[in-house]
Parts: structure tokens; C-alpha cells; sequence
């Protein structure tokens, strides 16, 4: 996994709630056995609509997603994640996303920046008065700078921690075999197996 | 110190603690399907990495599959189902394919071999892995990277989530489901209701449902935005377990059931937020949007998105009619369906199909609708057949389908077209969820089984007073819902 310490990049507004996997990428793109290739899938069906944010050309390099709250609820397809990351964005803006997906996003290096929806609401209006602008996202000090506004933004100590070293969650873990080994050893008989009964 | 249910499994599969970091979980049963998992196995081959535990793996092929006989036609679909095949072969995984007598989706196959049993761990690809906690168990959808991470170690690293207690008090009248409750609970605490926490459900409503109803109710935890659904194992939960394949037996039964009898929330334990719901005050429920706590009962109308306080509300409100086609103030017993989807982890086992069956006997599906039997396994599916359901249903007019995921999802040729309006016993009504430009209201198989006959979403009482005017029919509201 790549390092993440500050991003800069075209903020996209996108003034939605409740933008769940299924709307990120639909049921029929899931059909690949890669991790790319996924960016055709993304808002596939919001993408035919002309007005729609990603078809306006300024937002073509976009790579910071502004969105409202409940972004990514639904289904647990990861491929909502390399959909957003395949097209091009690093970080997701939002005020409160679903669980599994700011689990997926962190161990595949998208940032998922939670930010109070004032703050939200004044990042969309500073991205709509001026479209194309670039928006500054700080790990290291938390902040979103977008123009003057400087806002703060959480994410939980331990996934901070290893997307600034760019970490992989297995090789930590197998540091740890010894205790995985110790605790199997001490199973009760009678779980089951799912070798023939 | 006094616990809850899902703090004591939590606790049992500890295999590392350590200040500022996540606990490491043990993990007693991995579901796989050919969705989630392809990029999982690459990331193991790439890293030169075996399967830790196959013995506590299992793979069934259930969201490609088409539900008519002959084989997989759309060529990346039939490599995706491929892919699974090879992996499963190359590092050893019990797979249960496509024709086999144990496959079905994912989460109807574990409960019915037995493999799913209280107090375990379970994961899956799939957030709909929730429905294992029926059995008192901690089950959780997790994503591919985690998928790989469980494959590689057999464990997961994460935070602990927060306790929430749903109480359903009284008894649920006639006619009124485990779909309801739980659709109801959703429209309650909203899809974001759940986010951080794990949720007991707890009271005299949920003790007395059979284990396939509390499957249906800790299926659709997820759609509140929680991890997982919990309810603690009583004598329903080992009754039906004894004699599953994969259940212990002699010894190990009874030191098995001594050790589940013991997985209860203590009485002075405290759970971080409780919500409370009048199951006696409950009707049929359907949703008229598009997330599932967009709901309402059936005796209502379509609301107007200006009664919402909240402007985000508003707005997912006024998306959601304009999506739907539907205008403010409808009855939404006056919307007309086209198709009728009765299946699905939900909603696809044996007792919801003789519900369904019960409704449709002696009736005609209605004219232009077209209605959808998919039973969630194999195993559902002789069952039923054995019982005559089939007869039944295909009498009726509707369709008899072998098991898959089918139109809970459009990943297979069962699809809605753009514009057509379904009844579905399925979990999801986001947009585009069963086809491009397809419309869902979710419903349980009572009120989809009358939908199919009256050709308008419709409850079984609606077809005792066929010709009779619907106003004074179960004008009842949901209470606290």
C-alpha cells in the first residue's frame, strides 16, 4: 500500500445522502476478477444523466469526493472502493460513512475524511462558486483546506497510523502467529468443520 | 464484570489485545462466494501465501447463477464462477457448485448443514452475513481485502463495536412478520441508525419466532447500518440444530449446548442505546423508496417529501418519489406492480415459502404480473417440492425457479426492465438494484404472495374482502415505529 501523508487535488461536490455501493458501482460491473478496470462501473447510472457532477469536464481530473451524509451504506463490495480509486480519487469527504466501506477504503489507501456536514455544506459551495478548484487534504495535521476554509476532519488513531507508514494488514498480523496458533490449540472439540460430517 | 451477548462471543475470540490498536478476532467459519473472493486468492498467490484454515472455509457459487436450467450463459459471469472453482480447487476449499445438492446462497446453505452455531464468529464477502447471528453467533459482511486477510490467517483485526438493544415487547398480531419488525425497525432508526454497533434483538416478539424468522430479522441489520444481528440461542435454536449435519453429537452436543445455554446478555449488563417497538402495534409494512427505511405500513400512503424536518430527508425523499414514479398521497395499496420476487437470503427458505403458498393457493397471479418463486438453496428447493409447493405456485401462474441470489441483485439474467415496478421479499430498493431503472418495494412474502394475485401491493386480508371496499381494512399504525 502506498504511503498517504497530503493530497492535493479537484475537489468534486457531490450533493447526495445515503450514496450506497450499489449507486458507487452496480451489480453488473462486479463481474471482473481484477482490482482494475472497475472506473467504467463508477455512478454508472448517475453518469447517464448530462448534468451529473463527474460528466462536467472541470471535475475530469477530480480526485476529492465531497459527499453527503451516509456515504457508502449497503452491500460490501470492495469494488465500490477500487471503483472510486480506479477512476482516480484519493479521498472521500463526508460527514458519516457506513462502516464496512471506511473499513475497505483503509486497507486500500482511499482517505475517508469525516467532516461535520456545516463544514461539508461550506466545501460544496466553495467548489461550486469555483469549479475545478483544488482542495488540500492533511493527514499529518487532520485538516481539509479548500480556499480559506480550514476544517478539521476525524479518522480513527490506528487506520491513520497505517496509511501514513502504508502498512499491509496481513504481514502485521503474522507478526502475531505464534498467539493464533496458541489460541487454535485451545478450540473446544466441538466446533465444527466444514470437511464432510 | 456483567456482559452482553455479543461482548461475551467477542471475548471468547480474542487472540491479541494490546493498548491503541485493534483486537485480533478469531475466526470459527469463513462463507465464500464467486463474488468477493477472486481478488482475495490473487492477493494470496501473489504473496505466496496457503489457505490457513480450509477445514473452516466454505464456498458456494449463488450470485451468478441463473435460475433456469442449463449453464451460466453470460461469459463473465461463467468466469467469475471459473475463477472460484480453480481457487477453491487450488487451495483446498469445499466448494459447493451449481447443480450440487447443498448449494443455494451462501447464507441459507451454513444454517442448513448445521455449520452456523451460537457463539461462533462467522464471516462472509457479503453483508448480508448478518443473518448467522439468528443463532446467537457474531457474523459480519466483510470486504475482499478482508476476505483475504481471513483466508491468510484466520483472524481479523478490529474495533470493537458498540452495543445496541432493539426490544420487540408483546406479541405480533396475525398476518404481521418477521419482515415487518424488522422493516419497521429500519424505518425507526434509519439506514444510518445502526452504524458503529451490533444489535441484540431481545423480547417476547423475537423469542417466539422460529429460527428462519430470526434469520429474516438480523438479515436485514445491515439495512440500519449495523455489523451484525444478534439473538441469544434458546431451546428454537437447538431444536434446530440437533441433527444437522455439521452439528456436534453424543459428548459434544452436550458440551456444546451447556456452553450456548450459558450465551445471554446478563441481567444488570447495559448496552450503549436500546430502542424500543411495540410488536402488538405492528401491521404488514412496505417500503415506498429508495433505501429500506424508507418504509411505511401498508395502510398509508405515499408521503409528501415537504413532511420531512430534515433537509436531507427532503431531498432523498423527493429523489426517491421522482425515481419511483410515485406522487405524494397515493394509497400505496393503490400502486400497481409488475413483478412479484418472492426468494432471497431474506426471505427464501422453506416456512417462507409455505407462507407464500398458503397465500396463493386457489388463486390466480394476477393479469400482467409476472411472479418469481426462487428458493434460497437446494435444499429449499426439494423441500418444497416434496410438500407440493411447486404445484402450488405453478398452478397459480407464477414461475418455479432453481435456487440463486436471482432478482435480489441484478448479477444474473433475472433482472426488472427499466420502468417495471416490483413486490420484492428481497433486502435492498436502491436504485438500480434489481435492473437499470428498476422500482422495489420491499415487502415480506405474506404481502408479496397477495400482491401477486390483486396485481396491487396488497395484504392476505385484502383477498378475503376482494370486491369490498379497502378503506376500513387495518387502519392501524405502527405505534412507537
Amino acid at each position: 500500500m502506498e504511503k498517504f501523508e497530503t493530497h492535493t487535488g479537484v475537489g468534486v461536490p457531490l450533493r447526495r445522502s445515503n450514496v450506497d455501493t450499489d449507486q458507487i458501482i452496480p451489480a453488473e460491473y462486479l463481474k471482473r476478477v481484477t482490482r482494475t478496470g472497475f472506473e467504467d462501473g463508477l455512478f454508472a447510472a448517475w453518469r447517464k444523466d448530462e448534468s451529473f457532477v463527474l460528466n462536467n469536464p472541470v471535475y475530469a481530473d477530480g480526485s476529492v469526493l465531497v459527499a453527503g451524509p451516509d456515504f457508502g451504506t449497503g452491500s460490501s463490495r470492495e469494488h465500490a472502493v477500487w471503483a472510486l480509486m480506479n477512476w482516480g480519487f484519493r479521498v472521500v469527504i463526508s460527514s458519516r460513512f457506513a462502516d464496512i466501506f471506511r473499513g475497505n477504503s483503509g486497507k486500500q489507501g482511499l482517505l475517508t475524511a469525516i467532516v461535520a456536514q456545516d463544514d461539508v455544506e461550506l466545501i460544496w459551495k466553495y467548489l461550486e462558486n469555483n469549479p475545478g478548484a483544488e482542495i488540500t487534504v492533511d493527514l499529518v495535521g487532520r485538516t481539509v483546506h479548500a480556499g480559506e476554509i480550514v476544517a478539521l476532519f476525524d479518522i480513527d488513531d490506528y487506520t491513520r497510523w497505517r496509511l501514513l507508514e502504508g502498512l499491509d494488514d496481513i504481514g502485521l498480523t503474522l507478526r502475531h502467529e505464534d498467539l493464533v496458533a496458541d489460541f487454535e490449540s485451545a478450540r473446544p472439540s466441538h466446533k465444527p468443520v466444514t470437511t464432510p460430517a | 464484570m456483567a456482559g452482553t451477548l455479543a461482548e461475551k462471543v467477542w471475548d471468547a475470540h480474542v487472540v491479541r489485545r494490546a493498548e491503541g490498536e485493534p483486537d485480533l478476532l478469531y475466526i470459527d467459519l469463513h462463507l465464500l462466494h464467486e463474488v468477493t473472493s477472486p481478488q482475495a486468492f490473487d492477493g494470496l498467490r501473489l504473496a505466496g501465501r496457503p489457505v490457513r484454515r480450509p477445514d473452516l472455509t466454505l464456498a458456494t457459487e449463488d450470485h451468478n447463477v441463473p435460475t433456469t436450467p442449463g449453464p451460466i450463459t453470460d461469459p463473465v459471469s461463467k468466469i467469475q464462477v471459473e475463477t472460484l472453482r480453480r481457487n477453491c480447487e487450488e487451495f483446498g476449499v469445499r466448494l459447493y457448485p451449481m447443480g450440487d445438492a447443498d448449494q443455494g446462497i451462501v447464507h441459507v446453505v451454513g444454517p442448513q448443514l448445521g455449520l452456523t452455531q451460537p457463539g461462533m464468529t462467522v464471516v462472509c464477502g457479503d453483508s448480508h452475513t448478518s443473518t448467522h447471528g439468528a443463532f446467537g453467533a457474531l457474523a459480519f459482511g466483510i470486504g475482499t481485502s478482508e476476505v483475504e486477510h481471513v483466508l491468510a490467517t484466520q483472524t481479523l483485526p478490529l474495533k470493537p463495536f458498540r452495543t445496541l438493544a432493539v426490544n420487540v415487547r408483546g406479541q405480533l398480531p396475525a398476518g404481521v412478520t418477521a419482515k415487518d419488525i424488522v422493516l419497521a425497525v429500519i424505518a425507526k432508526i434509519g439506514t444510518g441508525g445502526g452504524q458503529g454497533y451490533v444489535i441484540e434483538y431481545r423480547g417476547e416478539a423475537i423469542e417466539a419466532l422460529s429460527m428462519e424468522a430470526r434469520m429474516t430479522v438480523c438479515n436485514m441489520s445491515i439495512e440500519a447500518g449495523a455489523r451484525a444481528g444478534m439473538i441469544a440461542p434458546d431451546q428454537t435454536t437447538f431444536d434446530y440444530l440437533e441433527g444437522r449435519p455439521h452439528a456436534p453429537t453424543g459428548a459434544d452436543w452436550d458440551a456444546a449446548v451447556a456452553e450456548w445455554t450459558a450465551l445471554r446478555t446478563d441481567d444488570d449488563a447495559v448496552f450503549d442505546a436500546e430502542v424500543d417497538l411495540d410488536a402488538s402495534a405492528l401491521t404488514p409494512f412496505v417500503t415506498w423508496g429508495t433505501n429500506p427505511g424508507q418504509g411505511l405500513p401498508l395502510s398509508d400512503s405515499v408521503p409528501d417529501p415537504e413532511s420531512f424536518a430534515d433537509e436531507s430527508d427532503r431531498l432523498a425523499a423527493a429523489n426517491a418519489l421522482a425515481y419511483m414514479g410515485l406522487e405524494a398521497g397515493t394509497p400505496l395499496r393503490d400502486i400497481k406492480v409488475d413483478t412479484v420476487f418472492v426468494g432471497s437470503c431474506t426471505n427464501g427458505r422453506i416456512e417462507d415459502l409455505r407462507a407464500a403458498a398458503d397465500v396463493v393457493r386457489g388463486h390466480r397471479v394476477a393479469d400482467g404480473v409476472r411472479m418469481l418463486v426462487v428458493p434460497g438453496s437446494a435444499k429449499v428447493r426439494l423441500q418444497a417440492e416434496s410438500e407440493g409447493l411447486d404445484k402450488i405456485f405453478t398452478q397459480a401462474g407464477a414461475e418455479w425457479r432453481l435456487p440463486g441470489c436471482s432478482m435480489c441483485l441484478g448479477m444474473n439474467p433475472d433482472t426488472l426492465a427499466p420502468g417495471e415496478r416490483s413486490a420484492s421479499t428481497s433486502n435492498r430498493n436502491f436504485e438500480g438494484r434489481q435492473g437499470k431503472g428498476g422500482r422495489t418495494h420491499l415487502v415480506s412474502p405474506l404481502v408479496a404472495a397477495a400482491t401477486a394475485i390483486r396485481g396491487t401491493l396488497s395484504s392476505p386480508a385484502d383477498l378475503q374482502t376482494a370486491g369490498q371496499p379497502q378503506g376500513e381494512l387495518a387502519s392501524a399504525t405502527t405505534g412507537e415505529a
